[in-house]
């Protein structure tokens, strides 16, 4: 393992202290672990994510106006603990009840629970959304349901939008749900990234072969591939996605990097994904190319497709000013 | 023999010890069908229990089990931490003060209901289930012909280790290994693995 760390125990603390100086903007506690923003809302709606490092930006890139209030990140590929999720949420409470956002996995499905019972004890009104648009996993009684991933990106955004314009819990809450169940997610892997604790990569593949259907946690896919040309790993996760969802209308695509990717490849990619998808008579009428929810340094992407409305356009383009997104503002 | 505080005391440090010395192969299964972490996890909030306990010096079993139960929820993390976590509060509470090996098994069955309503797994879901609940069987088992409570937790590992190899053929249906259906069978479930080791702490602290 080579990597620009000073030691795999302070991977965490070090990378919150670079965020710290970095964005004056952004408050950080470095012991507790919680990154929110430096000017608190007064009267709004507070949303709250988090879940395990490794995935920068996610969740503390997108801290700031129009998307969240704090997050949580907890050891690398680990969820937070229960403590920092509640701290997490008095840092959002402005008195309108809290918003939680919660990828589906079963160790931030529980911890997130358990705050959010510990935190109605303290008189914060919470209510959690979990993220599931990940097709490569059967959503049945066979599995713990379908994970979190890239979706998760447009649910921050609109439910933080709606946030900032005033809506209350209930409506915030029913737009991030509607956002979910509009999104669908599918991702291959070229390699698995390294965890600095563990020192090699959370999966070995030969130089032919790729990994289809990955998460974010360096857990293998669905199945194993061969490498082929960029335009057919980009139609098999896009039909991956239709056969699920039929896409139609107007889409947002994030062509997401897993953090081992050059964005060459990336647009490379993106520039399939539009050809396809114009190819089947949808228009893309938002798209976002890069690293957006990363798994460390895994090589290879996932590709997000929402379905849009009129509403969900507008929130997606109302202004936003964190680490990661910034615009209108 | 009765667990008292001293034994329950040493049972998580014993617990402790054993997930600290076994991280690396509790990570290489966990690696396999899951992301890697389940070592690390456990050892850095068993080491907090322990910790813990120093710490608030708790004056019963009920308690010091309770303060290590909390300790693993506030510093594990993952899944791992409050499924545990609430297993040894649900033993803790069940247990009340101190116990005979009856008390022991009535506070193991409690700790067992603690984690299958948080995770909502099944016994051959391949989870730590799959160790404790075969374990709390036979600790319950010997507990009706013994009031030794040493002979009854060694009964249990055993049920433990032969529920962790049971394991093996399983296709995980909870828990992250679940995403990787087929590919999940072949392999032992790592928190059973963990299982097993938590239950041989309290065979070896109860010995004579």
């Amino acid at each position: 393992m080579k990597k620009l760390i000073n030691s795999p125990d302070t991977v965490i603390p070090d990378a919150l202290r670079g965020v710290a100086a970095a964005h004056p903007g952004l408050a950080v506690d470095i012991e507790n672990r919680i990154i929110s923003r430096a000017e608190r809302a007064t009267s709004k709606v507070g949303l709250v994510s988090g879940g395990g490092s490794g995935h920068e930006p996610l969740h503390g890139g997108y801290v700031g106006h129009g998307m969240l209030d704090a997050a949580a990140p907890g050891e690398v590929y680990t969820s937070p603990v229960p403590d920092q999720i509640i701290a997490a949420t008095q840092a959002a409470d402005s008195g309108q009840g809290v918003l939680h956002i919660v990828k589906n996995y079963t160790g931030d499905v529980l911890n997130f629970r358990m705050a959010a019972e510990l935190a109605e004890d303290e008189d914060i009104r919470v209510v959690s959304v979990v993220t599931n648009d990940d097709v490569a996993v059967e959503d049945s009684t066979f599995t713990a349901g379908r994970r979190g991933t890239g979706g998760t990106i447009v649910v921050e955004k609109v439910a933080g939008a709606a946030a900032e314009e005033g809506a209350d819990l209930d409506t915030v809450a029913q737009l991030a749900t509607e956002v979910n169940e509009r999104s669908r997610s599918f991702g291959i892997a070229l390699h698995a990234g390294t965890v600095p604790a563990a020192g090699k990569p959370g999966f070995d593949l030969a130089e032919n072969e790729i990994e289809l259907g990955v998460g974010i946690h360096g857990e293998p896919g669905r199945e194993r591939g061969e490498i082929a040309p960029v335009r057919d790993l980009v139609a098999y996760a896009l039909d991956a996605i239709h056969a699920d969802r039929p896409i139609s209308g107007d889409v947002l695509v994030i062509m997401n990097g897993h953090g081992g990717t050059p964005l060459i490849e990336l647009y490379g990619a993106y520039a399939e994904a539009d050809e396809w998808l114009n190819g089947h008579g949808i228009t893309v009428a938002r798209s976002l190319v890069g690293n957006y929810i990363t798994s460390l340094d895994q090589a290879g992407f996932s590709i997000t497709v929402t379905s849009l409305t009129d509403e969900l356009a507008r929130l997606w383009d109302a202004p936003v000013s964190t680490p990661a997104l910034r615009w209108g503002m | 023999m009765i667990l008292d505080t001293a034994t329950a005391i040493a049972w998580v440090s014993r617990a402790a010890e054993l997930v600290r010395t076994d991280e690396p192969r509790l990570t290489r299964l966990d690696a396999e069908i899951g992301d890697g972490d389940h070592g690390a996890n456990l050892t850095r909030g068993l080491l907090a229990a322990v910790v813990d306990i120093d710490e608030k010096t708790p004056d019963s079993a009920a308690k010091t089990l309770i303060t290590a139960g909390r300790a693993l929820i506030s510093k594990t993390g993952g899944a791992s931490g409050p499924l545990y976590g609430n297993g040894f509060r649900q033993f803790g509470k069940e247990l009340r003060d101190e116990g005979d090996v009856t008390a022991v098994a009535d506070a193991l069955e409690a700790m067992l209901r603690g984690i299958e309503e948080l995770g909502g797994a099944l016994h051959g879901d391949k989870t730590m289930v799959d160790a404790l609940a075969p374990a709390v069987a036979a600790f319950q088992e010997a507990a009706r012909s013994t009031s030794d409570l040493h002979t009854a937790a060694v009964n249990a590992t055993k049920a433990a280790e032969a529920g962790l190899a049971e394991t093996i053929p399983m296709q995980a249906r909870k828990g992250r290994a679940s995403y990787l259906g087929k590919r999940s069978i072949g392999h032992e479930d790592p928190g059973a693995a963990s299982t097993v080791l938590i239950l041989r702490a309290l065979a070896e602290v109860t010995a004579p």
